[in-house]
């Protein structure tokens, strides 16, 4: 038990240590980035000298950095983001109706792909060596291998437009049935994407049980086969669900690619567009929510995964397997 | 351990080289197989691919498909090429000085990689991408940053599974230099872990670098590249689908080829 507190205590302070480091690095960037945030503040009217100092006054736009970093950070940390640009809006008004968009959609495709992915590899591994596997395999590998937004252009244009049986883009009329039927594509190709992940996890760590003692005895002992899976998917549910965190890394950075095929007015439509628009509260915030959602989950699955199996440090050797995927989460 | 399903890979392997091959020659000569320049032609418009002179068809500015994916190539590839090589070079200096060395190195350099690797690579390539405004080697640099990390834990790993065995014995009871072990003995030992590393890199720069170009990001707006032409072709898909589904078409295949090869190495030299 004390192991474990040190293990837990001990992943909440890396987690802790990134996020102070990851939002450094997004404010930095946005601070020495080229463009007047002042000139964006006055929009359209005429951009006098005075204007301009009396909003770079008022936004605290002269202080020194580390001064507008305390002063954002304290802001963060009491939910307050500021104001967009753009609209005028607080942050948070702005970016909700966008966010509840993707969140639909990420969580549809991590549904999808939990359900296809342990599916599809055990199947995989049950028929390994067979015609069935093979083709789970290369299906597995072209997952991985090809970029989402490439995907979803092929999809978009074979199922919508060629067999129309999606709509092309957007998110229709804004009813529930109709929101679900214009996200079922965008949530195919992601799942498309990320489910290879958990195929190719779940599979091998499915071979590895199989050449064990137990597997081997309760063959002799003539168990059902059903119930040897069963067995051996409970011993297995530490890397399988390391690479459910996986999944979710990737959806996030997924859904902004994915988002812009489908023009689906999203989180990652919102953030293109408000990087072109220099909006900068309405960029530190997405990037620092999305972020944020990554490094807490890949935390909550270490964590997770040492509580199922204290034994394995193995939860970080799993990464290895999916290197090509994990690189673009 | 060898899975089955992937010992039947050969043909695909085969298969997978030959394109690499004839992307190589897109990328070194696209005069050769792109005759005609980037022609603009607005007053022809996209039309549908097979149309007389364009086997592909042609964008909305009037060029021809097939050139532009041709000369996409170099954009596409010579970013994930510099960055596999950039992340190996950091890697392979700061894996081995972390796994020789150990002590307060590594701790300093594995806590550095820890925390670069916890974070989502492709949003804070896309942000910094898009922030610093810069070109396409700024992105190039972004992502050299963000991938070193894995080679950095590659190397380090495979030094110190070396470091401890006979033969580098040997070589420190002959007294010979630290570089002179590195670069002589243990390098050549490892060499193979890194060529497989090498190619999956290319692989997973590709599909980064595709994905900042096709969000208009490194790439100049007309530039031939293969994201920003998916992106530009969209705009046309009821007129000629083909712009954009041969840009995704030849991101997809070749980053699969990439992949299939790699993982062919990777196999090859486990076993052995």
């Amino acid at each position: 038990m004390k192991r474990a507190a040190g293990y837990i205590a001990k992943r909440i302070l890396e987690l802790i240590v990134s996020l102070v480091l990851l939002s450094f690095v997004i404010f930095s960037l946005l601070y020495i980035a080229p463009g007047d945030p002042a000139r964006q503040l006055v929009g359209t009217k005429k951009a006098t000298p005075e204007l301009l100092a009396r909003i770079r006054e008022s936004y605290g736009l002269d202080d020194p950095f580390f001064v507008q970093y305390k002063r954002w950070i304290e802001g963060v940390l009491h939910f307050d983001f500021g104001k967009s640009i753009r609209t005028d809006q607080t942050v948070i008004e702005y970016v909700a109706p966008h966010a509840s968009v993707t969140l639909q959609l990420v969580v549809m495709a991590l549904v999808l792909s939990v359900i296809f992915g342990l599916m599809l590899g055990i199947v995989a591994a049950k028929s390994r060596g067979t015609k069935r596997d093979n083709v789970i395999n290369t299906l597995a590998l072209v997952g991985t291998s090809a970029p989402s937004f490439a995907v979803a252009l092929l999809f978009l244009y074979v199922f919508a437009l060629k067999f129309g049986w999606f709509p092309i883009y957007g998110i229709g009329n804004g009813s529930f049935g109709d929101s679900l039927r214009h996200l079922a594509l965008p949530s195919i190709v992601l799942t498309f994407g990320v489910s290879a992940l958990i195929v190719k996890i779940t599979r091998s760590a499915l071979l590895t049980e199989d050449s064990k003692d137990y597997t081997t005895f309760m063959r002799a002992r003539a168990v059902l086969p059903a119930r040897i899976t069963f067995v051996q998917l409970k011993n297995v549910s530490a890397p399988v669900l390391t690479s459910t965190g996986l999944v979710l890394a990737n959806l996030v950075a997924g859904t902004i690619l994915v988002e812009s095929v489908f023009s689906i007015p999203g989180l990652g439509n919102l953030l293109a567009s408000s990087v072109t628009f220099h909006d900068v509260p309405v960029v530190q915030f997405i990037a620092l929510a999305l972020a944020f959602i990554v490094c807490a989950s890949s935390a909550l699955v270490d964590i997770l995964v040492f509580l199922i199996d204290p034994l394995s440090g193995k939860a970080r050797s799993i990464h290895k397997i999916s290197t090509a995927g994990e690189k673009n989460r | 351990m060898k899975s089955p399903g992937y010992g039947k890979m050969p043909v695909g392997v085969m298969v997978s080289s030959a394109f690499l091959l004839l992307v190589l020659v897109c990328l070194l000569f696209p005069d050769l197989l792109a005759a005609s320049p980037l022609k603009i032609d607005t007053s022809l418009g996209a039309v549908p691919a097979g149309s007389p002179g364009h086997v592909l068809g042609t964008d909305s500015l009037g060029r021809d498909v097939l050139d532009l994916t041709i000369r996409g190539t170099r954009s596409a590839l010579l970013g994930p090429l510099a960055i596999a090589l950039g992340s190996i070079v950091i890697g392979l200096v700061l894996g081995s000085l972390a796994g020789w060395f150990g002590g307060v190195p590594d701790w300093i350099i594995s806590r550095y990689a820890d925390i670069t690797l916890s974070m989502p690579t492709l949003l804070l390539a896309i942000v910094a991408a898009s922030i610093l405004g810069g070109g396409y080697w700024v992105s190039v640099a972004v992502m050299i940053i963000l991938y070193s990390p894995f080679d950095i834990r590659l190397v380090r790993s495979a030094v110190i599974a070396q470091k401890n065995k006979p033969y580098i014995e040997s070589a420190l009871i002959l007294r010979l230099g630290t570089p002179r072990i590195l670069a002589v003995h243990i390098f050549p030992n490892i060499a193979h872990i890194i060529l497989v590393n090498f190619f999956l890199n290319i692989a997973a720069g590709l599909v980064s670098m595709s994905s900042l170009s096709y969000l208009g990001l490194g790439v100049a707006p007309g530039d031939a590249d293969w994201g920003r032409q998916l992106a530009d072709g969209k705009g046309a898909l009821f007129d000629n689908p083909m712009a954009s589904v041969t840009a995704g078409l030849a991101i997809i295949i070749t980053a699969i080829a990439v992949n299939v090869v790699g993982n062919y190495f990777s196999e090859r030299t486990t076993i052995g």
